[in-house]
């Protein structure tokens, strides 16, 4: 359904992203982990064809979709794929809805533009599509603001949005970040849901590693614009093979118990402006040599996944 | 807000007379009038009573359309303000819809394009604008387009050509203040979250500008404009001075310059009275296009 | 609707000098420094520099275009135009400055005491302030002129008055935030006395953005000055101004334009100049948000 090869991404002179593969399937959702600034969301915003939004650019690689190369399509063709085939979830719901329009008409736009249909039709659908989402009442909700709503609505309704036009891929960049925890998890149980029921493929891009457990078939793990691990969800969690998704599946708080220290990984992420030279997880890293100071580890297979690293293996 | 406001002002210019040196009734009335237009005139402002009861038969009469006589055009004030008004709405309407239509498009134009050039070109014209003085740049338009070029009417208010040169010296540094706030809010709004979806949704660039993008730009807009009123006003008494056109503005100046009170109080009514109307359309336009202001006014 | 008032502030702020002083740098606003003192010195010294009586009239060498002996030519009396230009710029930046003076004591006046007592006093200030701040300042001129009469008098005043809400405003806006800063609590938890507290620890830390928007306003207030005296409000003959100077000059507009011109230009320049030496002190004090923030 969905393949990233080599993907890399420039603004200007800036490289944020570089080397980025993964595969999906129909049916799968493929999550994508890393802290804030390792280039998810420029992977997601890659993808959707909207690097330009931003003043950046794809400089090598590829992003096939469908059997179609996106990074080669003509502006008004990647227009109906978006919002057609492929829907985005962003990660603030505050923000994501034009506060000036009703609710009813954002959501219509979708489907009047990709599916051809109009006024009376277009609005059935979207109480239809707010319904699915378990919004109450949602006749009267399309005549609603934006600013009435609460963050967990909103977000549904952002949700709405991208799937008006039935698209075959869902692109969701950190769609619970900005919420509540107890809404968190509904949003999470409502895509993926909507994923078995309309066999979608979905795109997660989150920093919680748990949410990752719960719902992903497969996962990447970023640091500092790179894909460092990768694989099927069950093998990643059971053998993380890199220091970083070791240290990543650490931070998760496993229960109640008295004695459990919540684990945090030492130092911080490097910006775009001074990824270190070598492998960039060596100054965070325990494992860190003479190599990987100076030369940086490809992506090889290992396992069931890959690895990037000069000393992958089992947490000692 | 705006009733207290109202009153304030029609105090202030309610006083204006009995702030003048000497007695107010000879600031009423022309000289040489005989003891009975003075006693006249004492009853029918009740200059005996006290300043409030004053006051409010000068609002009364003022409801009732009685702004007085002009001492020295000798006609009723409301009269010469009947007549001065539409010449005025007119430069001052067509220097608003000017300085807004034109500021709005270039505005656009330089926040699609992200045009460096124009934007200095914009800079520099609001620096010229707002130092400039406007009478200044009223001549030197007289000099060049209606002496050297003979284009337009040196002077007049006879058909539209008269009315070109008064409003491009008026719109001169609004038109460069409306174009820099549109192109900011426009900038601005660009990178809200909701742009980034609607383009996820597949719409046209040109839909997102004109649907989304250009009614959150006009909020601040709209608020300039409102504001901008107030300066068109006093663009306009200066420009109607200059280029010789009848108005409220030329009408204020001549009364100043010969003391006469009774009109130079009704100038000022109204003039203060357009501001305030100016803000309150702003406000009104505003709630219209946005919800949540909507909801706080409430 | 703070976003809309910030997107306004952003649009404006530095919006009359930051072209060309991105572009040439700050010995832009050194040069207009130097303009300024040079014009402060001519006019101090006007009566030495001055290449003609500029009250003498000389009938038969009247509308002369610029040349020699009149460098910038005469006017319809034959009067030197370079002289009075530069006799008007004493009137000119003498009323300014008394002006804004005047303003910049009331207003700082009133603003610190409605920042620092708040209250129903704050409000009723504000109220005022508000309400003259919608009005362009030409017609809170007018109307001030219309009380007191035409003359050099009641063009400083009314310079003052138009543009005393501006100062109230600002310093309203630097007392309140000050207020709030930690060490001035501390000094009130101290006990200390307000005029104390006001004139030793508020009103030095509040001055610098006033200082540089009088700075500004003295710009203005030229302006405002000239268009006055354009009216036949402002000085009365035989007192050379800029504004009337151009006044007589529309009524031989065609014949000798340069009477009109030259005190324009000057004005123009004055202008400019004070506002892109505002900027550059704005900058090197760098009190641009502070100045936004009223």
């Amino acid at each position: 359904m969905l393949e990233v090869r080599d993907l890399e991404v420039a603004f200007g002179q800036i490289a944020p992203l570089c080397g980025v593969s993964f595969a999906l399937e129909k049916g799968e959702t493929l999550g994508i982990v890393g802290e804030s600034g390792s280039g998810k969301s420029l992977t997601a915003m890659s993808v959707m064809g909207l690097l330009p939004l931003s003043g950046g650019r794809i400089t090598a690689g590829s992003i096939i979709f469908d059997g179609q190369e996106l990074t080669k399509l003509p502006e008004a063709a990647y227009r109906k794929l978006r919002g057609g085939r492929l829907g985005l979830i962003t990660q603030n719901p505050m923000t994501s809805l034009d506060p000036l329009q009703k609710i009813g008409p954002q959501v219509d736009a979708v489907a009047r533009l990709h599916l051809g249909i109009t006024g009376q039709q277009a609005r059935a659908r979207t109480i239809e599509i707010l319904g699915t989402l378990r919004i109450p009442e949602p006749a009267l909700i399309c005549d609603r603001y934006p600013h009435q709503m609460s963050g967990g609505m909103k977000q549904r309704i952002v949700i709405a949005g991208a799937l008006a036009a039935n698209p075959d891929l869902l692109v969701a960049d950190e769609p619970t970040t900005a919420l509540d925890v107890t809404v968190q998890a509904q949003i999470i149980r409502l895509l993926d849901d909507l994923v078995k029921e309309r066999a979608l493929s979905l795109v997660l891009i989150t920093h919680d590693m748990s949410v990752v457990a719960q719902t992903c078939d497969k996962v990447v793990v970023m640091y500092a614009g790179r894909a460092i691990e990768q694989g099927p969800v069950e093998a990643i969690f059971a053998e993380p093979q890199h220091p970083y998704t070791q240290a990543l599946i650490g931070c998760i708080p496993k229960g109640l118990s008295e004695d459990e220290h919540l684990v945090g990984i030492p130092g911080t992420v490097p910006t775009v402006m001074n990824y270190p030279k070598g492998c960039p997880f060596h100054p965070r890293c325990i494992r860190a040599e003479d190599i990987c100071t100076k030369t940086s580890p490809s992506l090889l297979p290992r396992g069931d996944g890959a690895v990037s690293c000069h000393f992958p293996g089992a947490a000692p | 807000m705006l009733i207290p406001v109202s009153i304030s002002i029609s105090v202030v210019i309610f006083l204006i007379v009995q702030l003048l040196p000497g007695d107010p009734i000879d600031n009423l009335i022309r000289v040489g009038s005989s003891t009975e237009d003075r006693k006249t005139l004492v009853l029918k402002y009740g200059l005996d009573q006290p300043l409030a009861v004053q006051y409010f038969r000068w609002i009364g009469a003022i409801f009732q359309g009685d702004f007085g006589e002009a001492i020295v055009l000798r006609r009723p004030v409301a009269d010469l303000i009947a007549q001065n008004l539409p010449y005025s709405l007119r430069l001052g309407g067509a220097a608003f819809a000017f300085s807004s239509i034109a500021g709005i498009t270039l505005g656009t134009i330089s926040a699609t394009t992200r045009s460096a050039i124009v934007e200095n070109i914009m800079r520099g014209f609001i620096l010229l604008g707002s130092t400039v003085p406007g009478f200044w740049l009223a001549l030197l338009m007289i000099l060049f387009f209606a002496v050297q070029l003979q284009w337009f009417p040196v002077s007049g208010a006879k058909g539209w050509s008269s009315l070109v040169l008064p409003v491009l010296t008026i719109g001169f540094g609004g038109v460069a203040l409306v174009a820099r706030v549109t192109r900011v809010a426009l900038l601005d709004v660009r990178r809200e979250d909701f742009v980034t979806l609607l383009h996820a949704k597949g719409l046209p660039s040109r839909t997102i500008l004109f649907r989304h993008l250009m009614p959150h730009a006009m909020l601040p807009v709209v608020t300039i404009l409102a504001l901008r009123i107030g300066w068109i006003l006093g663009g306009a008494v200066t420009v109607e001075f200059v280029f010789g056109r009848p108005g409220l503005g030329s009408l204020l100046i001549r009364a100043i310059g010969q003391r006469d009170y009774p009109l130079v109080q009704g100038c000022l009514l109204m003039l203060a009275l357009a501001v305030m109307l100016g803000t309150l359309i702003g406000d009104v336009t505003q709630a219209a296009m946005d919800p949540r202001i909507r909801e706080t006014k409430k | 609707m703070t976003s809309i008032t910030d997107t306004i502030a952003r649009a404006l702020s530095g919006f009359r000098s930051t072209p060309m002083s991105r572009a040439f740098g700050s010995w832009l606003g050194k040069i207009a420094g130097g303009f300024l003192a040079l014009l402060v010195l001519t006019a101090i010294f006007a009566p030495w520099i001055t290449p003609f009586d500029y009250t003498a009239q000389d009938l038969t060498n009247g509308n002369a275009p610029p040349g020699w002996p009149h460098l910038l030519g005469t006017d319809q009396f034959g009067r030197d135009v370079l002289s009075r230009v530069i006799y008007g710029a004493r009137t000119s930046l003498s009323v300014s400055a008394t002006a804004i003076a005047i303003s910049i004591t009331v207003g700082m006046t009133l603003g610190a005491a409605a920042g620092y007592f708040g209250g129903f006093f704050e409000r009723a200030v504000m109220t005022v302030v508000d309400l003259t701040w919608s009005f362009p300042d030409i017609l809170i001129a007018l109307i001030f002129v219309a009380i007191i009469g035409p003359g050099l008098t009641s063009t400083t005043f009314a310079i003052a008055i138009a543009y005393l809400a501006q100062f109230t405003r600002l310093t309203r806006a630097q007392i309140v935030r000050l207020k709030q800063e930690t060490f001035i609590e501390v000094t009130i938890n101290l006990g200390a006395k307000p005029h104390h507290i006001l004139l030793k620890h508020l009103l030095p830390n509040a001055i610098a953005p006033v200082i540089v928007v009088g700075m500004l306003a003295i710009g203005d207030g030229i302006v405002l000055e000239a268009t006055l005296g354009f009216f036949g409000l402002g000085a009365q003959p035989p007192t050379p101004s800029w504004g009337a100077m151009m006044a007589s000059g529309t009524a031989k507009l065609f014949l000798s334009p340069w009477v009109i011109i030259s005190p324009g230009v000057v004005v123009a320049v004055t202008v400019i100049a004070v506002n892109l030496f505002g900027d550059e002190l704005i900058r090197a004090l760098d009190i641009r948000d502070r100045i936004r923030d009223s």
